[in-house]
């Protein structure tokens, strides 16, 4: 009776275990099949290269909204990992219990903040502190600060966008390199304080190199997680189609695109194949991501761990 | 050694610590600045009829009403996300853990859940509103619910695993020894041994679901009117907040900013919920 229940009980389990497989499948052929009729009608190269977004006249390049999507996930996460990285080492090294206490209530609020509210502080906060700091300081740069030229006259802009993102991401960027610094043995680390370094020491000789694919896997998630968001993007990067030149120009990330648009794209021809291109060009970037970060970290954890 | 050396290594020490403490500060302060304005626009105009009553005529022009049928079609998209994806998740994570604990299937059904975890809600939402198109149905309470699930069984199912991972073997094994079957040993020993993770993890799917909007916009829709079945488009309350931020109407922004409010109180309660609700279950299992 007990073997037939197992043996019952394993093929139902089974059968929900292909939910999520074919979820993952579902989800990548719907896109494809839903951006097909664009790419018969448009080559790969006219689509992903061109610089013209008119679906009146049927002209559909991305290459705006791909280079937007790249500028402000790269400039966030570039704002987001230093203080993430030196916060997390202070969290595992240095900081007391009550410290670490009043942390970690601080980042869990911080990851379960809604997108959207996110979007509403970049609105009042982050988006005039450009228009009237960033921008006028930029301005005051005669030959003009090279990345910070720009004639947008609003504070709706690339950096805007990334700050916010930037602090979107902080959660997840601290919470796991703060689990892969504790758990590094302690005994290398006494061993290297006992020799006479000084814990910054120990940090930088010791701790950082032993930690290096765990580091990269936080960044890589919080890179992706970034890539992704939609709704706060939305909310404080301008939604102009146009090549960003700098990081005071508006920008229109991907994400954006899809979900300002979906409401009259029945209504032209393609632009909902288009848009559907869109979302399969996120699905993708994504998936190559995720595929490239577990293959560089099992890499990685062989070296660190033939290096013991 | 000299002692200029010393010295030299104990300034960067200073250094270091200095700018770690900094971007501690940094992080921290960014939580407080979010919360203050959250809570300093939203305050002034938030009113009982805000959450007591649904949109009048010429709402978002400035006119009465409240966001009733938003925090509504909330709470109903986000609970029947949660429930479908707990129904979904909690047998993958129990079959993962107790009949194919380190085979090569388990490594690909993980595989494929962090995968799963890291696509975007607007592909989500893409992906629900192509489904729908095809099957000729319109935006509604249902689609919601269904593409909030979809999003919510990776996060569920990630995190139910890493409590299971923790749990001790010995436990599993005493069953077993007992006779129990595979199917009893999950349904009576180690279900309950997960109990307090099973809760946290729905609360946390639960605060996610509740506020993405990118999924929703597609398939749940908008409306002024409270659901009153599956099929009736069904409002949100993120939707609602940026919809009132849209329009040139300064009370209508206004009341978005108390819609934001309600919002962060809601998500708050939940995540501190969360934390006690696990401590005080964490006392009834076996360590």
């Amino acid at each position: 009776m007990v073997r037939n229940q197992d043996r019952y009980g394993s093929t139902l389990f089974f059968i929900l275990t292909l939910i999520p497989i074919i979820l993952l499948v579902g989800i990548s052929a719907a896109l494809v099949v839903k951006t097909l009729p664009l790419l018969r009608e448009h080559s790969l190269l006219e689509l992903l290269g061109g610089t013209t977004w008119k679906p009146m006249k049927g002209l559909f390049g991305f290459l705006p909204f791909i280079a937007s999507t790249f500028w402000v996930t790269i400039l966030a996460v570039l704002i987001a990992v230093p203080p993430c990285i030196l916060t997390a080492i202070y969290l595992a090294e240095y900081a007391n219990k009550t410290v670490r206490s009043i942390m970690k209530p601080i980042l869990d609020l911080l990851a379960a903040i809604p997108s959207v509210i996110y979007g509403v502080w970049g609105m009042l906060v982050i988006v005039p502190w450009v228009q009237n700091k960033v921008i006028p300081f930029a301005k005051s740069f005669p030959n003009g600060f090279p990345l910070l030229v720009s004639d947008n006259p609003t504070g709706f802009s690339m950096l805007a966008g990334s700050i916010v993102l930037a602090v979107m991401v902080a959660p997840f960027i601290i919470a796991v390199t703060n689990e892969v610094m504790v758990a590094v043995p302690v005994g290398i680390k006494q061993a290297s304080l006992a020799l006479g370094a000084t814990r910054w020491e120990t940090i930088k000789r010791v701790v950082i190199p032993s930690t290096l694919p765990g580091l990269l896997a936080s960044v890589v998630l919080g890179f992706s997680r970034a890539l992704g968001e939609t709704m706060a993007v939305l909310m404080v990067v301008g939604n102009v189609v146009q090549m960003p030149r700098s990081i005071l120009d508006a920008a229109y990330p991907l994400p954006a695109l899809i979900a300002n648009n979906y409401g009259e794209m029945m209504s032209i021809p393609m632009y909902d194949a288009a848009l559907m291109g869109a979302a399969l060009i996120l699905l993708v970037i994504i998936l190559i991501l995720n595929v490239a970060s577990t293959l560089i970290l099992r890499r990685l954890m062989g070296r660190v761990r033939r290096a013991w | 050694m000299s002692n200029w050396h010393f010295r030299r290594k104990h300034v960067a020490e200073s250094i270091a610590k200095f700018f770690m403490l900094l971007s501690f500060l940094i992080v921290a302060a960014s939580l407080i600045s979010i919360l203050w304005t959250i809570l300093s626009k939203g305050l002034p105009s938030l009113s009982w009829s805000m959450i007591s009553q649904t949109p009048k005529g010429g709402y978002y022009l400035g006119k009465e009403g409240g966001i009733l049928n938003a925090i509504i079609g909330s709470l109903l998209l986000a609970v029947g996300g949660t429930i479908i994806a707990l129904l979904i998740s909690l047998p993958i994570t129990l079959y993962l853990e107790t009949y194919i604990a380190k085979t090569k299937w388990a490594r690909y059904v993980r595989l494929t859940m962090d995968i799963l975890w890291g696509i975007p809600s607007i592909v989500y939402g893409a992906f629900g509103f192509t489904l729908m198109l095809s099957l000729g149905l319109r935006a509604s309470l249902l689609g919601g619910i269904v593409v909030l699930a979809l999003l919510e069984i990776p996060i569920l199912t990630r995190a139910m695993d890493e409590v299971l991972r923790l749990m001790p073997d010995e436990l599993k094994h005493a069953s077993y020894a007992l006779g129990a079957s595979k199917l009893q040993t999950a349904v009576r020993v180690i279900i309950r041994q997960m109990m307090p993770g099973i809760v946290t993890a729905s609360l946390l799917a639960f605060g996610r679901g509740i506020g993405d909007a990118a999924s929703v916009l597609f398939t749940a829709g908008y409306t002024d009117r409270i659901p009153t079945s599956l099929s009736s488009p069904t409002a949100s309350l993120p939707l609602a907040i940026f919809f009132q931020l849209g329009t040139p109407y300064p009370e209508v922004q206004n009341r978005a900013y108390a819609s934001a409010l309600i919002l962060t109180l809601i998500v708050l309660v939940i995540s501190l919920g969360s934390r006690l609700l696990s401590a005080r279950l964490s006392r009834f299992i076996n360590k």
